[in-house]
């Protein structure tokens, strides 16, 4: 009838594949020019002016430092990456999956919500680092357990929130509509509800994975094994090996970044609907 | 327009009850009975707002009955009585001689809000299927009524869009198609039309004109535009600002189907008149100088909330 019903608007793009990468390098270019732009500014300032013994490696010197001790010398940067990445990950998890637990119930019950939304918030206002040598004692500070438990502390404060709303924030009048459906409770948590909740919870899974790699680093700082990234960090600093600390800092951003890229695709897989993810109408 | 009337099945997917829809019942027969019902709500500071004051209304089967009125005067409150979203203060609402609470549960309604309230996460085609979903049909029943309801609303090539893809009077044909999909023997409608522009509202009440005479469906229509409800209604029930009585019924006699013509003749002009008088005496003379604008005084717009509250309970 009007402009959208003359053009029916497609669900996938069908534009010849390379016109889309044609867009797709003018998209990402300017990014990648600043970036590298940033590098050599960085490595050209270090090999040349004297910055009076102030240490900071070029990038030619880190990526050295990351290739050299990938995968041997006294810190294997490939396995404590690893290692950091699975603390990350299994927090993300166990904070994830409490935190839409404890969703569902507030959601369903509002004793619940006057009873726990208090407790989390409360718990949230703890600073991290309060709590971090107290889950090394609580779980073992050598088992990588107390890392995603503090991890799983961080991760489950925006999770609550996030998806509480999602879970209670429908449109009234589409409970009237199930309502007149007779729907039962459980439907309309199955029907409207959950679907409903779905952009909030990824949103807070977003947010989620850039904390759980922070949760992990602050973890090791306390204490354990030192083959993960936090304890590259501070053992190689205080070696005066500060290449070797960037290179494990540089992986700590590629690992939090991968998560988080991850975490965009699933969402585009789950959630191509909504507004966040889908393509604007051509 | 006789062959072409959809083959409407015999109304019982397993979990209607046998008093539903199905139940023959004489032409003359009220579908809705609605006997010296009050509504009234009490807000936060226990302020008490009277929203409809002794409403006595019998809906006959098949009839087109619009309810029209001044905003706030309890119109959307009556239909939404009649749908078991709200409850009455006093007196008593039936459907098909059922409490409506009962019919409710039954499934005898189709609803239609103002907006679509269409789920983005469903296709066009599976937003008309979730009625069905939720009543027990079965896959290739649900895709059959689905495809037909579509068909009727003349949406059948865009079964498997998303909403967002279509504009705001498709996505009302959409809930239209999905009211109709479980044959429902009442069709509510709660100002279907009022945010389209008046070109889309013309044609949409071309297209509900059409829909009810080859369903044969009874509808209640909410509207605050008095084109509106002459051209569609059989009978159009007029009411008074807060509280919401009934000021007059006004029978509208004017022969079907209508069209554009309708609209250009003298017994139209004389009915819109008629209605729009009996709206002044009702005490909506403002509203009837500005040809019924909705109005959005704070009374308004608690009725309104109150009402959208009642219905989560």
């Amino acid at each position: 009838m009007t402009a959208a019903a003359a053009s029916p608007g497609r669900v996938s793009g069908v534009a010849g594949a390379p016109g889309r990468w044609a867009r797709r390098i003018a998209y990402y270019l300017p990014a990648v020019v600043v970036f590298a732009a940033a590098i050599a500014a960085w490595e050209l300032v270090v090999r040349n002016i004297d910055l009076r013994g102030l240490p900071v490696p070029a990038p030619s010197a880190i990526a050295t430092a990351l290739v050299e001790n990938w995968s041997n010398g006294r810190w294997p940067l490939s396995k404590a990456a690893a290692a950091t990445l699975f603390e990350a990950v299994g927090g993300l998890a166990i904070g994830t999956t409490l935190g839409v637990a404890m969703a569902l119930l507030t959601a369903r019950f509002a004793t619940a919500r006057e009873v726990l939304l208090p407790l989390a918030i409360g718990a949230s206002a703890v600073p991290i680092i309060a709590f971090a040598p107290l889950m090394n004692n609580w779980f073992g500070v050598l088992n990588p357990l107390s890392k995603m438990m503090i991890v799983a502390v961080l991760v489950f404060f925006p999770v609550v929130v996030n998806v509480t709303r999602g879970l209670t924030q429908v449109e009234p009048s589409a409970l009237e509509l199930l309502r007149s459906y007779a729907a039962s409770e459980w439907t309309v948590l199955r029907a409207l509800r959950v679907p409903n909740a779905l952009p909030y919870f990824f949103t807070a899974l977003k947010i989620g994975t850039t904390l759980s790699l922070i949760g992990a680093i602050v973890g090791e700082y306390f204490g354990g094994t030192s083959d993960v990234l936090g304890r590259v960090v501070v053992q190689s600093a205080s070696a005066l090996r500060f290449d070797v600390s960037w290179a494990a800092i540089v992986l700590a951003a590629i690992a939090g970044i991968a998560l988080y890229l991850a975490t965009v695709a699933i969402e585009r897989a789950v959630i191509p609907w909504h507004a966040s993810v889908r393509r604007p109408e051509p | 327009m006789d062959e072409a009337r959809p083959k409407l099945g015999p109304a019982t997917p397993g979990s209607v009850m046998p008093v539903g829809p199905a139940t023959p019942v004489g032409p003359a027969t009220p579908v809705v009975r609605i006997a010296a019902v009050d509504k009234t709500f009490v807000s936060d500071r226990a302020r008490v707002t009277t929203a409809l004051q002794g409403i006595d209304l019998e809906i006959r089967r098949g009839e087109f009955v619009s309810l029209i009125g001044p905003s706030g005067c309890g119109k959307s409150t009556l239909l939404r009585l009649i749908g078991d979203l709200v409850a009455p203060t006093a007196g008593r609402v039936t459907v098909n001689d059922k409490p409506a609470n009962r019919a409710r549960r039954d499934r005898d309604y189709g609803i239609v809000f103002q907006a679509p309230v269409l789920f983005d996460w469903r296709s066009v085609e599976d937003n008309v299927k979730l009625p069905l979903e939720l009543m027990g049909y079965d896959a290739g029943r649900r895709t059959a009524r689905a495809r037909e309801m579509l068909e009727l609303v003349e949406l059948g090539d865009f079964l498997h869009h998303h909403p967002y893809q279509l504009s705001g009077g498709m996505q009302q044909r959409v809930a239209i198609a999905r009211a109709l999909a479980f044959e429902p023997s009442i069709l509510l409608m709660d100002e279907p039309f009022g945010a389209l522009d008046e070109m889309t509202r013309e044609r949409m009440n071309q297209e509900v004109q059409r829909i009810w005479e080859r369903t044969g469906i009874t509808v209640v229509f909410v509207t605050h535009s008095i084109p509106e409800a002459v051209f569609l209604s059989s009978r159009a029930v007029v009411m008074s600002a807060r509280p919401g009585r009934i000021i007059d019924i006004v029978e509208i006699d004017l022969p079907r189907p209508r069209d554009v013509v309708t609209r250009e003749q003298r017994r139209y002009f004389e009915l819109v008149t008629a209605v729009r008088e009996a709206l002044r005496r009702g005490g909506a003379d403002e509203l009837v100088a500005d040809a019924l604008g909705e109005g959005s005084g704070p009374a308004a717009g608690l009725i309104d909330r109150a009402a959208a509250e009642g219905g989560i309970g």
